[in-house]
């Protein structure tokens, strides 16, 4: 744990930090752009039905980016959107990123009926490498989860998780700690107790800090002037923790450092894998979330 | 074959020191003519000092730091695990107070300066030994998480033909081309969530054909364990998983794959 008093300086002056690509272990994939079917208020890409400053990936972009990857010696793989189960192709890309390596598929849950259910078990049990399916959920009431995911989503949201685990496919659920309550041990707990409640006896949950930005900046606020990372106050080992020091993410429109910055100016790096191979400048105010809360998107 | 040379690995003792013996004796009445710890001393089973004279300036032992010998040597707070499951959190801290408490001064100096990898040659393979991987001594390497691609990378920049490792706590592996190969030996310190009770460890068999792995399943007392946990009031869920085979915490940082063959 970072204590934040040291962490914190009020007038960081200087430049930004320079961070090397140590080894590409985990890529990012972009499925399905901005597009999805929710309009969360906390989305810090602004994802919604009408959004498509990215657009859907082809599925041979994706064969394209998982090989090239691969040969790289990628570690793992990760699917996220927008809602990666709009994708008309997304079992040909689910199964053909399987073949090189573990898989997990990040989704609001509303779209997995009992068929895609039983489909993703099915996968889950055969492929040769790992397989997961992350569900977001901000809250254990529908009161708590809605104000935030949208009208009658907390249902639908555990009904999709339910189906999963019936089928044989135990989710990840995701919490992003927008009520700050949510993180500490006992708002911890009542997930553990809601989910017990619906049958699914063995939850592994992920919890993550909000990005004040996109939808989230209008509705938690933005970041303040100091909140800036400077050369200087990382050391090595934060900057080992960083998930950009091992990860890319591609979308239709090319190659960024993170999942966090892709609509934000300045932060594609090129159009290719192959381009994205350098450093990169933790300039952007998300950076600085990612340091102060230790964030890592992976599992 | 008039050069065949043995060797055995084992990893991840956890306090365990009747499975300790019995799996050091299983290995020097196979003719190993060194045996290889591969570290995490402590956590989870009873009475930490009794496995250090097993362990200790042994000839034919070579043991190197995990990441709990660290944390222990060191004398930090916690085990450094990390887990967000409150139940896996307790347990684990329960087991580190207790590690930390009940381990000897000169022991906890003699884990903090061990040595972090061991490097052979075997038969004309680079062997490499780690902890978690070369690079990152808490690093998981479990086997549905690892794809070949990746495994050569490792390899390949930590220039190695053979590569050994633990910290999982759960064996296997993985050959490759050109005879290269990974093995993560398991731990000897706790069944590998299999319904068995035994443990495993690596054998090792080298001659001028190349170098081959085989696991080598130890049967000890694990009853005497389980009542000797018992009794210094270990939790029972430890216990549970001594006298069954089947992991009951430390759960959360299993890949989905492994865990569902487990039953919980
Ligand atoms: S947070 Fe996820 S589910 Fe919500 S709008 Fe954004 S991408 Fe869609
Ligand atoms: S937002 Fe976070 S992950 Fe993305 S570049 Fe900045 S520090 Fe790295």
């Amino acid at each position: 744990m970072i204590d934040l008093n040291l962490a914190i300086d009020r007038n960081p002056e200087g430049p930004a930090p320079q961070l090397e690509l140590g080894h590409l272990d985990t890529l990012w994939l972009q499925v399905t752009g901005t597009v999805c079917n929710l309009a969360c208020l906390h989305c810090f890409i602004s994802c919604g039905p009408k959004n498509e400053s990215h657009p859907f990936m082809e599925l041979e972009e994706v064969r394209r980016a998982v090989e090239t990857a691969a040969e790289m010696g990628v570690k793992e793989f990760y699917f996220t959107g927008g809602e990666p189960f709009m994708h008309p192709q997304i079992r040909e890309m689910i199964a053909l990123t399987l073949e090189h390596g573990p898989l997990s598929v990040l989704t609001n849950g509303v779209l997995i009926d009992e068929e895609l259910a039983g489909w993703l078990a099915e996968v889950f049990r055969t492929s040769r490498y790992n397989f997961d399916v992350r569900v977001s959920l901000d809250g254990t009431t529908p009161e708590e989860n809605d104000a935030i995911r949208g009208r009658h989503t907390f249902e639908k949201i555990l009904s999709g998780a339910q189906r999963l685990h019936q089928a044989g496919l135990n989710p990840v659920f995701t919490v992003t700690t927008c009520h700050a309550e949510l993180a500490e041990s006992a708002g911890r707990q009542r997930f553990f107790d809601l989910l017990a409640e619906r049958g699914i006896t063995r939850p592994r949950l992920k919890f993550l800090a909000p990005f004040k930005i996109g939808r989230e900046e209008r509705r938690g606020g933005a970041y303040e002037d100091f909140e800036r990372l400077r050369e200087g106050m990382l050391d090595e080992e934060a900057r080992q923790s960083l998930q950009c020091s091992s990860c890319r993410m591609v979308t239709a429109k090319g190659v960024y450092p993170c999942p966090i910055l892709i609509e934000e100016e300045g932060a594609r790096m090129g159009d290719t894998l192959e381009d994205a191979m350098g450093p990169i400048k933790l300039d952007h105010p998300a950076c600085y979330t990612c340091f102060v809360e230790g964030v890592t998107c992976r599992t | 074959m008039s050069d065949l040379r043995r060797f055995a690995v084992f990893g991840g003792v956890y306090n365990n020191f009747l499975s300790l013996e019995a799996t050091l004796r299983d290995a020097r009445a196979l003719g190993c003519e060194a045996i290889f710890c591969l570290g995490d001393m402590g956590g989870f089973g009873p009475q930490p000092d009794r496995v250090f004279p097993l362990l200790r300036d042994v000839p034919d032992l070579y043991v190197m730091q995990g990441n709990y010998d660290h944390s222990i040597g060191n004398r930090l707070e916690d085990c450094a695990c990390g887990y967000t499951d409150p139940r896996d959190n307790y347990y684990a801290q329960i087991s580190y107070d207790y590690t930390l408490a009940n381990t000897a001064d000169a022991h906890k100096d003699w884990l903090r300066d061990l040595p972090t990898e061991f490097r052979h040659d075997w038969a004309g393979k680079r062997v490499l030994m780690a902890h978690g991987s070369p690079r990152q001594v808490n690093e998981f390497l479990w086997e549905s998480m690892c794809p070949d691609a990746f495994l050569e990378h490792l390899l390949k920049s930590y220039e190695a033909d053979v590569l050994f490792v633990t910290h999982t706590g759960i064996p296997w592996k993985r050959e490759l081309e050109g005879g290269r190969q990974v093995i993560n030996v398991g731990a000897i310190g706790r069944p590998a969530n299999n319904g068995r009770t035994s443990v495993d460890y690596a054998l090792v068999e080298v001659d001028d054909e190349g170098v081959r792995v085989a696991f080598r399943e130890v049967a000890y007392d694990h009853e005497a364990l389980a009542a000797l946990m018992r009794e210094e009031k270990l939790p029972e869920p430890f216990v549970e998983t001594i006298l069954t085979g089947w992991w009951t915490t430390c759960l959360e940082v299993m890949p989905a794959r492994e865990r569902a063959l487990g039953v919980y």
